[in-house]
């Protein structure tokens, strides 16, 4: 094994590292209990929060932050832990530009109360990423102004990147043509 | 067109931040509105992307577009079969750069653990990645041209992307689906005198591209009028949307990650990023002008200074042992064996990669968990993010001026979708 992939095997989280950067030290400062784990990847940091409600407080720290200004939304997108609990993980990325550097946020999202804090007040962006979220994921992004299906059609009833969707789809072609035919004369009866 | 077209200036609705939440404007009492459908297969459209436009008149009330035309469910194919099997299905994300596609996703997915390829195979990939730039920009001027009106530069275009075509084909054997990368290393090496005729290609490419296309567009009077002042996105709108590339660098944000964020050794090479100012059409274009003839730059540096050695990393848990030995050794047997049937053995860890790619940032979050399959493969597509800028450009913008708009946003949907 080369020298980098098992240096990658011997890091193990120091989630109190006095190198933690200067956007994980705001973190802590003000919602350190809420802080599960701050974990760094070559040079970014990932912070996964214990639960989601103080997500949308931190983001606008982050952003109004003069020292810090992440004021740029690269990515929202989901994880699925299926057969754990809780369930899902939403995903935030935001970018400083001032400080050249990129920051992973982590929220735990649960199966049955699926929903994540939305970014949509902070960044336009977040609004068709979120759709992606809501429309591979099925988790719900409280506060976006239109939670609608944005890849696959409005018919569709599942949610395909869930670990349980299988592969292949649940429908044949055949099966999937006869349930929009069905489909279509109930809706005119 | 008439002469007394309202401009920017005109109109003080036009682009103002009224996309989404502004539902007292968009009302139509009188039932006068028009709604058009625009798509999806409509030839500005570059692919099938679908945009339902209310229309006063001329003037655009809403824009909404539709997508998903093309999704086939990329993500899930990468969680279903594994790093290596992966790398054919994105020569078909952003079709117009292939190879750059099959470098990010390689790239992604050693960014989790630090794997760097040795200097000649980053080297390569560098010129990989800047031809592809080059294809790219090429193809979105001379589509972008031609959807405004000017049908000969997408010829001469053409002419200069075979040529491109003709090199892809020599170092992968494929024109267009190269395939090329593997995670921790390339294919194959160059061939004999590749590297010689690429340094002749891009020699006379940014004098090719002076004649040929700034010659014919850059102070052409029809070309100026349609597109200074179409399409304005000033640098905070730009930055809220998320936009990336040329898009965002067109608006005035000095941001592109090979500057950045530096990979593949990027630092090493002496090159400019080009910066509009007014965040129209027009500098978009002119962005994507000089961006060919730094990336020509870029090629020739690293030309210049290419190292022998290995092309892939020599841990062979990851990448393919030499053929040879693997006929000859039990253990390269057993790592060729592993690395086919199970995939590269990557440990568990999880990261945000973003790759400057033609369209803009071509970002992945890709989780491991040990097994020869992501846990995840999340791509964060450029063109998908970049195109939610429509509802807010083509707010009040006149219908002739949304293929001047479309086009100067440079989208692939076969990257959009997934």
């Amino acid at each position: 094994m080369s020298e980098s992939t098992s240096a990658a095997t011997g890091e193990s989280p120091q989630s109190e590292s006095p190198t933690e950067s200067a956007a994980v030290q705001a973190i802590r400062a003000r919602w350190g209990a809420d802080v599960d784990l701050a974990e760094e990847n070559r040079g970014q940091w990932r912070v996964e929060l214990r639960r989601r409600e103080p997500l949308n407080d931190i983001v606008d720290h982050l952003v109004e932050e003069p020292s810090l200004r992440f004021d740029f939304c690269v990515d929202v997108t989901a994880l699925d832990h299926y057969g754990e609990e809780p369930r899902f993980r939403a995903v935030y990325v935001l970018r400083s530009m001032q400080l050249r550097e990129d920051l992973v946020l982590k929220v735990p999202v649960p199966e049955e109360d699926c929903w994540a804090p939305s970014l949509t007040g902070r960044f336009r962006t977040a609004d068709w990423l979120e759709r992606e979220a809501y429309d591979m994921f099925g988790i719900t992004f409280r506060g976006h102004p239109n939670m609608i299906r944005i890849l696959m059609p409005d018919i569709f009833e599942d949610h395909p990147l869930r670990k349980d969707f299988p592969m292949e789809g649940r429908m044949t072609d055949q099966e999937w043509a006869e349930w929009i035919i069905a489909r279509a004369q109930r809706e005119e009866a | 067109m008439s002469a007394a077209r309202p401009t920017v200036d005109d109109n003080p609705l036009r682009n103002s931040m009224t996309s989404g939440d502004s539902s007292a404007l968009h009302a139509d009492p009188d039932g006068e509105y028009m709604t058009l459908n625009m798509g999806p297969s409509h030839p500005s459209t570059h692919g099938v992307l679908r945009i339902v436009l209310d229309l006063d008149g001329e003037v655009i009330i809403r824009a909404v577009p539709d997508l998903g035309y093309l999704h086939r469910g990329m993500e899930k194919i990468a969680e279903t079969y594994g790093y290596n099997k992966f790398i054919p299905y994105t020569d078909r994300m952003d079709y117009l750069a292939p190879i750059s596609n099959n470098i990010a996703v390689a790239m992604g997915i050693e960014a989790v653990n630090g794997i760097v390829l040795p200097p000649r195979g980053q080297a390569i990939r560098v010129i990989c990645c800047e031809l592809a730039r080059i294809s790219a920009h090429l193809l979105g001027l001379g589509a972008f041209a031609m959807d405004v009106g000017a049908m000969t530069v997408f010829l001469y275009t053409f002419r200069e992307r075979e040529v491109i075509y003709d090199f892809m084909e020599s170092l992968t054997g494929a024109r267009f689906t190269v395939s090329f990368t593997r995670v921790g290393g390339l294919a194959r090496d160059l061939p004999d005198g590749w590297a010689e005729s690429v340094r002749r290609f891009a020699e006379r490419i940014p004098k090719t591209v002076e004649t040929d296309i700034e010659n014919m567009l850059t102070t052409n009077r029809i070309w100026v009028d349609r597109l200074q002042g179409v399409g304005v996105i000033p640098k905070d709108v730009a930055m809220s949307y998320g936009m990336t590339g040329p898009c965002l660098r067109g608006s005035g944000v000095e941001w592109d990650l090979r500057k950045e964020q530096p990979y593949l050794g990027y630092e090493n090479y002496d090159f400019d990023v080009p910066v509009g100012e007014h965040g129209d059409a027009y500098d978009r274009y002119l962005c994507r002008i000089e961006e060919i003839k730094q990336s020509a730059s870029i090629i020739q540096q690293a030309i210049a200074k290419l190292p022998d050695g290995p092309i892939s990393v020599e841990d062979h848990k990851v990448t393919l042992p030499e053929k040879t030995k693997v006929l000859t050794s039990m253990e390269e047997l057993i790592h060729q064996f592993m690395v086919v049937t199970e995939g590269p053995a990557l440990p568990p860890g999880e990261r945000y990669f973003g790759f400057e790619n033609p369209k803009g940032e071509l970002g992945f979050y890709v989780k491991t968990d040990g097994t020869g399959r992501p846990h995840r493969l999340r791509m964060r597509a450029p063109s998908f993010v970049n195109l939610g800028i429509i509802p807010y450009a083509f707010d009040r913008a006149m219908v002739a001026d949304t293929v001047a708009i479309l086009g100067s946003l440079d989208f692939v949907m076969g990257e959009c979708d997934r």
